[in-house]
């Protein structure tokens, strides 16, 4: 790994004036994607900002019933944070189903938010990679693409956005609250990741030097009856291939509210708006979850070995919908 | 960039007593522990966080210390294998791991200890897993199934999971609460 030099400011503003005044410089919170990618060379910066002592480690409930969850609170102490258990089961098991019990000691919220595409052709500093190095071509889209997008991929990139968390905070509609020396924003979380287009290399639309603070949950009560689906290739430890999050409410047999959002398909995590936009006033039965997985799936688009996605992703939807429905497990 | 030399003066609380390194900011906390601080029994398995043989306390939390640089955990209460006994008196899990053969190499089980003690106390103080079948409740037993997808952090190339899941087992059923 390259020689840097290390920064470990005690406040958002001074993390910001280190960034602007240092050659490279890279933020760092909790290390679990980052120092494998410096030491695969895929980042070399000269400089490393340690954020992990900000205080910005709080989860505070806010006047209008939303739930601020700070940038460095760690993913285990998310997953078991009471509120969190109660009112948003999903997103607890979410996270409980991602990486390690060591790994989600260190993971912090923001950096899961952060954290890269788990592609192989992007880890291999030998393979044309357009996320990697723009512009070098994608030895992805012609080679060994079984973990790859089906749904939202361009001719430059193929990735996937590796994150479960992320995934049930797009049907939450959670938002992200950013700052940098411009100012602070709020990004809703479904813009916060971009599609690839022509322009891979930028995974998410915060500018260089912009720092996370924190992650908006808002009050979403049908969520107190929600599940995330993880398809996997072992039962434990591995990234998705496809999930499912979902809550619904149904009324007198007909659906009255819906969130449904997927990972493991696209370079975002992917809100299922066609599909909850279909449901909405249909009878909450079979027949209608899977008229909505295929509208949703209908744009797919099959790489050579990960065709399966696309039908795994529609029993997965229907499966996962009708399970709520029947009353099932929170 | 060998062209600087930027080496630290940082101090490390192992084990309860603390340790004076000088280091680059880039030397991960599993190689100051086993390089710059002479304690080998952490291990460096795939130096990617998948193995979990570099499994370490900090603050009684298991992490990876290869996914770490040491500067980051300054001020932090480490412990290590070496720390987990209480002078001549093993561990209740290292007991356990004896005497259920919870190992062949030996080379896992560092981690396996450690982890395994982080991974009881979340169990104690109620932390839901991927397996917990309603997260809003704290599981009320360490089934083996609760065990398995727990510790699926740490690997066993030798296999000798079986008892692993029995030491574990037995030191949570003898250890206070």
């Amino acid at each position: 790994m390259n020689n840097f030099a290390y920064f470990r400011p005690d406040n958002v503003s001074s993390a910001l004036d280190l960034f602007a005044q240092n050659a490279e410089p890279q933020f760092l919170a909790g290390g679990t994607n980052l120092i494998d990618l410096m030491r695969e060379g895929i980042n070399r910066p000269q400089s490393v900002i340690d954020l992990s002592r900000l205080p910005l480690d709080k989860v505070e409930e806010l006047p209008d019933g939303s739930l601020r969850v700070g940038a460095l609170v760690r993913n285990s102490n998310l997953a078991e944070h009471a509120l969190i258990r109660e009112r948003y089961p999903f997103l607890s098991q979410a996270i409980l189903m991602g990486a390690s019990g060591q790994l989600r000691n260190m993971a912090t919220t923001g950096g899961n938010l952060m954290q890269r595409t788990r592609c192989y052709y992007f880890y291999d500093d030998v393979a044309r990679c357009n996320k990697r190095t723009p512009g070098s071509g994608c030895d992805a889209i012609d080679g060994f693409n079984r973990i790859h997008a089906i749904l939202g991929a361009s001719p430059e990139c193929v990735a996937t956005h590796p994150s479960d968390m992320c995934v049930v905070l797009a049907a939450l509609d959670a938002a992200v609250n950013v700052t940098g020396r411009a100012g602070q924003r709020t990004i809703p979380l479904t813009d916060f990741h971009r599609l690839p287009d022509s322009a891979p290399e930028r995974d998410t639309v915060l500018a260089p030097g912009e720092i996370i603070l924190s992650v908006d949950i808002p009050p979403v009560p049908i969520a107190r009856h929600s599940i995330y689906r993880k398809v996997r290739d072992r039962a434990s430890y591995a990234f998705a291939l496809v999930s499912v999050a979902a809550a619904i409410e149904v009324q007198d047999g007909a659906i009255k509210e819906v969130r449904l959002a997927l990972g493991g398909v696209a370079h975002k995590p992917w809100r299922a708006r066609a599909a909850e936009q279909y449901l909405i006033g249909k009878q909450a039965n079979e027949a209608s979850f899977a008229e909505a997985a295929a509208l949703e799936l209908e744009p797919a688009v099959p790489l050579h070995y990960n065709g399966f996605k696309i039908e795994l992703a529609r029993r997965t939807i229907v499966s996962v919908l009708l399970q709520l429905c029947k009353g099932g497990a929170h | 960039m060998s062209s600087f030399d930027n080496q630290l003066d940082i101090v490390l609380d192992v084990n309860g007593a603390p340790i004076k390194l000088r280091l680059e900011p880039r030397v991960s906390l599993l190689d100051a522990l086993r390089d710059h601080a002479g304690l080998p029994g952490s291990k460096k398995g795939c130096n990617q966080g998948a193995c979990g043989a570099c499994t370490v306390l900090v603050d009684g939390e298991r992490i990876n210390s290869c996914l770490t640089f040491a500067v980051q955990y300054e001020g932090r209460k480490i412990v290590t294998v070496e720390g987990l006994s209480s002078g001549n008196e093993l561990h209740p899990l290292q007991r356990a791991f004896i005497f259920h053969d919870g190992f062949q190499c030996g080379y896992c089980t560092p981690g396996q200890l450690c982890s395994a003690a982080g991974m009881l106390s979340e169990f104690r103080r109620g932390s839901p897993s991927a397996v917990t079948e309603d997260v809003s409740v704290a599981p009320a037993t360490l089934t083996d199934m609760e065990l398995r997808e727990r510790m699926s952090g740490n690997l066993c190339r030798c296999g000798a999971y079986v008892g692993i899941r029995d030491a574990i087992q037995q030191a949570h059923a003898e250890m206070p609460r």
